[in-house]
């Protein structure tokens, strides 16, 4: 289904790159263009331009500081929440940019999801509160939440380890529990883009293995985006990689060729261990 | 050649080994500061448990239920009761509460959420700071010019004292309370394409809830037992009154009374009403914590 979406697409895009695990080149859902931020006076990222594939996952790595974090808060108006700091340039999103007049972050923010790097469920909501926080806090009464409750779980594989404590405290549960259940909580938006910033860093080994065969799993249905700070992960779960060095794109690249043969030294350097 | 007691490169032989000097000098200074803890907290329990202890026995056995539902009779005679004191005090703070507490509570999630970093919300805090420090009996003064002069002595004038005196504790806990939850939670809130205001309303504000009741609580406890600034706005009234516009009585203002007065009946009235006074506060306070509890 989804191959054949992006077929017809493909004609009318300026992707040229071969994608990895798609016949033909997939649509671009986000597109950064000209994407400059800073934090006060200090530029963090200087003039991103970078195409997000459709349903496809993309990696974003780099040195620390390099703006990966920065670059993703930037495709859901999350940047701006950081006193003091702003963005110019243009993101669209399926063509409309989201920094256009009369855009409303509230909106975007409905449209792409986001998983932060420390699991952070609401501390005064039980397990299922949790789930349909998103929903309630717009106001929006799901026709049938239990069902709601029950998808949104399953499809983070979290729904069997819980299904019988549904009304304890979200944040009695494990740190990978709690990963899960908040991109749970991200999902149960249907949200078309998910960003995740670093959403293994906080877990041991097998709550990473878990999340990432999760990503794995809805990466063909979802436009993902994450930052990683571990390559090994990037080229296990990623489609694209993009890497990001203070504040520019060096490279953007379909993972398995960015990771066999790099076209810019920097990256090489940078994969291969040799600085960051 | 072999030194089975002390390989070189072998931590785990490292640690069970005897006790040196340093060790028990460690051992003896931990006890000692365990104790000063231990002792610091037993001395500040001592004035509180002491208090409690001292209106208790003075207090009890004046209290029946003629004097929690009768008025004050005439001096010298025996008898009377604190109906009307009672009735005040529950008026006095409750308007109070209705005034401060919104205020407070909306001007502290201000000063936390809205405009933290802004020269107006410094001037604000410090504004709210030196209130702070204002001797409650300047307070009434201020009222006393501001409304009394005008009006007469009312309830309400001694309520909006209440309420100025409630305003500092509430906004800063407010504020503190609030700055406690950490911003992933707004962040993960806005996140979910929550507009700012339910973010702050919903998440913020209501996990910091148990803090903030706390804070107000305190608030409302202290001004319940606030005199100086009732004696000339609130003014005092033997009858039973419900009426804002009109002099009211209060438990603080009827132990002050009674207490300053020369007859030995009035002076067990006083204590008595002291019993009422705290017996009171430690019920709103048990209340609102069990509320608290039950919603949270």
């Amino acid at each position: 289904m989804s191959m054949m979406m992006a077929q017809s697409k493909s004609e009318s895009q300026p992707i040229t790159v071969t994608p990895p695990r798609a016949a033909t080149a997939p649509a671009t859902k986000m597109e950064a263009k000209g994407l400059k931020a800073w934090f006060g006076k200090s530029q963090a990222l200087k003039g991103i331009d970078l195409p997000l594939a459709e349903n496809q996952v993309t990696a974003i790595i780099g040195p620390s500081g390099c703006g990966k974090s920065t670059f993703v808060r930037c495709l859901n108006r999350m940047h701006e929440v950081v006193p003091g700091a702003h963005a110019t340039g243009t993101v669209t999103l399926d063509g409309a940019d989201i920094y256009g007049a009369g855009t409303d972050p509230v909106l975007v923010r409905r449209r792409v999801g986001m998983v932060f790097q420390k699991p952070n469920p609401f501390p005064t909501m039980s397990i299922r509160e949790n789930v349909l926080a998103g929903l309630r806090l717009n106001g929006r009464r799901p026709a049938d939440a239990a069902a709601l409750v029950e998808t949104s779980l399953r499809q983070v594989a979290l729904w069997d380890e819980v299904k019988d404590r549904l009304d304890r405290a979200g944040t009695s549960l494990s740190g990978g529990q709690q990963q899960r259940l908040c991109i749970a909580r991200a999902l149960a938006l249907e949200p078309e883009v998910l960003l995740m910033d670093e959403p293994c860093s906080a877990l041991d080994p097998i709550a990473t293995a878990r999340i990432e065969e999760l990503i794995h799993e809805i990466g063909q249905r979802y436009t993902i985006v994450i930052v990683t700070h571990n390559m090994q992960q990037a080229a296990r779960v990623s489609h694209y990689t993009a890497f990001f060095y203070m504040g520019e794109l060096i490279e953007h690249a379909p993972t398995d060729r960015m990771f066999t043969q790099p076209s810019n030294p920097k990256t090489e350097d940078y994969i291969t261990g040799r600085f960051g | 050649m072999s030194a089975p007691e002390a390989p070189p490169v072998a931590p785990s032989s490292a640690l069970p080994r005897q006790a040196t000097g340093v060790d028990r000098r460690r051992a003896f200074v931990d006890k000692l500061a365990r104790g000063a803890c231990v002792a610091a907290t037993v001395l500040a329990i001592v004035p509180l448990v002491a208090v409690l202890i001292y209106v208790a026995a003075k207090g009890i056995g004046s209290l029946s239920l003629d004097f929690l539902t009768n008025t004050p009779a005439p001096m010298g005679e025996v008898g009377g009761g604190i109906k009307n004191a009672i009735i005040g005090t529950l008026l006095l703070v409750g308007i109070a509460s209705l005034i401060g507490i919104p205020i407070g509570v909306i001007t502290g999630i201000y000063l936390a959420e809205l405009g933290r970093y802004s020269k107006f919300a410094q001037a604000v805090r410090f504004s709210a700071d030196i209130l702070g420090g204002v001797p409650s009996i300047v307070i009434g003064v201020f009222v006393y010019t501001a409304i009394v002069l005008h009006w007469g002595y009312s309830a309400m004038a001694g309520s909006v004292s209440l309420a100025i005196i409630m305003l500092p504790t509430v906004i800063r806990t407010t504020e503190e309370m609030l700055k406690l939850v950490p911003d992933a939670l707004r962040e993960a809130a806005l996140a979910l394409g929550v507009p700012r205001w339910k973010a702050i309303s919903s998440i913020v504000v209501r996990t910091a809830l148990p803090g903030i009741a706390t804070g107000v609580m305190l608030a409302v406890a202290r001004v319940a037992g606030e005199t100086a600034p009732l004696l000339f706005t609130a003014f005092g009234n033997d009858a039973v009154s419900t009426s804002l516009t009109k002099p009211i009585g209060s438990l603080p203002q009827m132990i002050f009374t009674h207490s300053t007065s020369a007859d030995a009946e009035w002076h067990r009235q006083a204590a008595a009403g002291a019993l009422v006074l705290v017996i009171l506060i430690l019920v709103l306070n048990i209340g609102a914590r069990v509320f608290i509890r039950r919603r949270g």
